[in-house]
């Protein structure tokens, strides 16, 4: 059998497989189906220091191979994370990673702070969010601002950082460098797209908010794009995500440059699938003769 | 609460009305978990989010569940192309369903597709339950004569009045309410229906639980796309329709948000 097992900034993840922040709770719905303990890790639902309410719903719009959000970042806060919810994370899941937003830069610092004193294992810094009028896309957008909140959280933390890049970006290698330079331990990859559906009868946009993320299938290739770019650009380890829906996306994804992947809005229709991911990882690497993980980071041959 | 997560096959198919189709799945691990109100997400092909749907009936000694749904649009009229003997892929049973009370009068009043919830519940209290069911017009009625056979006062309202009661479903609700025996109030059908409900229920003083929608992503409550405004301790906060509710009390909804 092969080993799936990879390390990411000194993290031990028994397989590459961890489910995207914002699509899996933190961790408790879907232990219905099958223990936390199947995924290589869960990246939370995205946590502010103050609880948020998230937009005005409705927050969800259907497109073709796809979804737009508007959440707008809704949670209890990191305190109420750190107390209700993290216990029981730690306990049943693999790798926890706590994802952070936030509007200013206190309120990441303030928050990385939280979550350093805690047990999580890892903190993905979402600075892309482009849901949050007042934060989010307007960190990762330029390369200075990427810098500053990566710098910032570095200096008020010594837990595994792994900075989350946007994709609406003219040039994500060069954020990508910039985080790499201020201390981030890796990067991940890709936020949500911006766009937009109209409901054609009532001239309103379906989401409250206009605007919202695109994810699912149809991101996938953009998302293969750009972890490509960054793993020629970067020499910290990235974690692909963006449309990963079969084990094959896993693999193509791998060898673009991810050395983990995460999938979030194909667990909606198949809540098994990132199981489904796992096994197909493995039974690939059986056949051709692959013993880590590590033997397909970054295998494309290019043209 | 447990829910599953699998393909069940099809054991009836049946057309009620124009568009209207009632589906009899056999999945009794389902069947037995489930509960009058709750409902299940129904996987479309081809389609990246599955189809909220209310479970219509239960019978937990065939082990089947019943879903009624009308084609709305591309992913309601894909799941309608299956078959008797086909598979439909249910998440489900999810939710918090109906707290119905033992041995009282209740009235449950159901708009145009939101009548199928409702018929739980007539199943469960019989007699002692009044049915007020509203429709378009008549080529919409639909399941009438399952509230009858289950021995339900039932009341049906149409907007044209091409069948029963001419107008809405608020005019046979105040009469009854106004007869002081009703203990209960469950609705579930359009947002204004519902708010009118809430109101008539508020100035007889007569608890009311109410089925709400919105659009959702997951449906086990990970993803908090399905927000509906809700009210406690005078707090206002987001709850989840998929977990939360879909079923809440009538006080804590809040409608302008
Ligand atoms: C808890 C709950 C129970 C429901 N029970 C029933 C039922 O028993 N019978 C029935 O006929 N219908 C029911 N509905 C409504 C049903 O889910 C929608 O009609 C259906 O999702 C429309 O899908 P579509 O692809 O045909 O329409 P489209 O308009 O093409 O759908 C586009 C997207 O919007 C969503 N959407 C559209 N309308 C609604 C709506 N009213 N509520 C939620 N999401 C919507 C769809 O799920 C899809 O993601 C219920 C909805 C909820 C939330
Ligand atoms: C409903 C929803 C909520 C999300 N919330 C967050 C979040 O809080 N923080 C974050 O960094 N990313 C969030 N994302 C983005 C995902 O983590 C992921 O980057 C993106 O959806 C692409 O992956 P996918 O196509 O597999 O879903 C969210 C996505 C969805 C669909
Ligand atoms: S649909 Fe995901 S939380 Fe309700």
């Amino acid at each position: 059998m092969a080993d799936l097992s990879v390390r990411i900034a000194g993290v031990e993840f028994p397989n590459p497989v961890i489910a995207a922040s914002g699509t899996y709770g933190n961790g408790e719905c879907y232990t219905e189906l099958y223990p936390l303990s199947r995924l290589g890790g869960v990246s939370c639902k995205g946590m502010t220091i103050e609880p948020k309410m998230g937009n005005v719903p409705p927050r969800i719009a259907e497109t073709p191979s796809g979804i737009l959000n508007s959440v707008g970042l809704q949670n209890i806060g990191v305190h109420g994370f750190v107390e209700y919810y993290l216990p029981t994370l730690k306990e049943e899941g693999n790798v926890i990673i706590a994802n952070v937003a936030g509007a200013v830069l206190d309120d990441y610092i303030a928050a990385a702070e939280v979550l350093d004193a805690s047990d999580v294992d890892m903190i993905e810094l979402n600075i892309s969010c482009p849901n949050v009028k007042a934060g989010g896309a307007t960190w990762g957008v330029t390369k200075e601002g990427a810098a500053a909140v990566t710098h910032a959280v570095r200096k008020a933390t010594k837990k595994p950082l792994i900075v989350k890049l946007t994709p609406n970006v003219t040039d994500i290698t060069e954020i990508a460098r910039a985080v790499e330079a201020e201390g981030a331990d890796s990067i991940s990859l890709i936020n949500t797209l911006l766009g937009m559906r109209i409901d054609i009868n009532s001239r309103r946009p379906i989401l409250h908010n206009n605007v919202g993320g695109l994810s699912g299938p149809a991101v996938f290739p953009v998302a293969v794009r750009m972890v490509w770019q960054c793993y020629k650009a970067v020499h910290i380890p990235i974690i692909g995500m963006g449309g990963i829906s079969t084990w094959e996306d896993a693999v193509e994804m791998i060898l673009a440059g991810a050395s983990a992947v995460q999938i979030g809005t194909a667990i909606f229709k198949d809540p098994y699938s990132p199981l489904k991911v796992i096994d197909g990882l493995s039974e690939y690497m059986d056949k051709n003769g692959i013993r880590s993980v590590s033997e397909l980071v970054g295998q494309v041959k290019p043209w | 609460m447990s829910y599953y997560c699998d393909k069940y096959v099809i054991t009836e198919k049946k057309t009620l009305a124009k568009e209207i189709y009632s589906f009899t799945v056999s999945c009794p691990e389902a069947a037995h978990a489930a509960h009058v109100g709750q409902f299940a997400n129904i996987a479309a092909d081809g389609f990246t989010l599955r189809r909220p749907i209310s479970i219509c009936g239960i019978d937990r000694e065939k082990g089947t569940l019943r879903f009624v749904f009308e084609v709305r649009g591309k992913g309601t009229a894909e799941i309608a192309r299956a078959n008797e003997g086909d598979t439909l892929d249910i998440l489900g049973p999810l939710g918090n369903g109906f707290r119905i009370p033992e041995g009282k009068k209740i009235i449950v009043v159901g708009g145009g597709i939101g009548v199928p919830p409702m018929l739980g519940i007539s199943a469960k209290t019989g007699a002692l339950c009044t049915a007020i069911l509203g429709f378009r017009s008549y080529d919409k009625v639909i399941l009438d004569d399952e509230f009858r056979a289950n021995d339900s006062n039932t009341i049906v309202c149409t907007e044209d009045g091409s069948v029963g009661v001419k107008g809405f479903v608020t005019v046979p609700l105040a009469e009854e309410l106004a007869k002081g025996e009703t203990e209960a109030v469950f609705a579930c059908g359009p947002e204004a229906m519902i708010k009118a409900v809430i109101k008539l229920c508020e100035e007889h003083n007569v608890p009311c639980q109410v089925s709400l929608e919105q659009r959702m992503g997951c449906g086990v409550g990970a993803c908090v796309v399905c927000s509906c405004l809700t009210v406690r301790n005078g707090k206002e906060y987001y709850s989840r329709v998929c977990k939360d509710g879909p079923v809440f009390n009538a006080e804590e909804v809040r409608f302008n948000g």
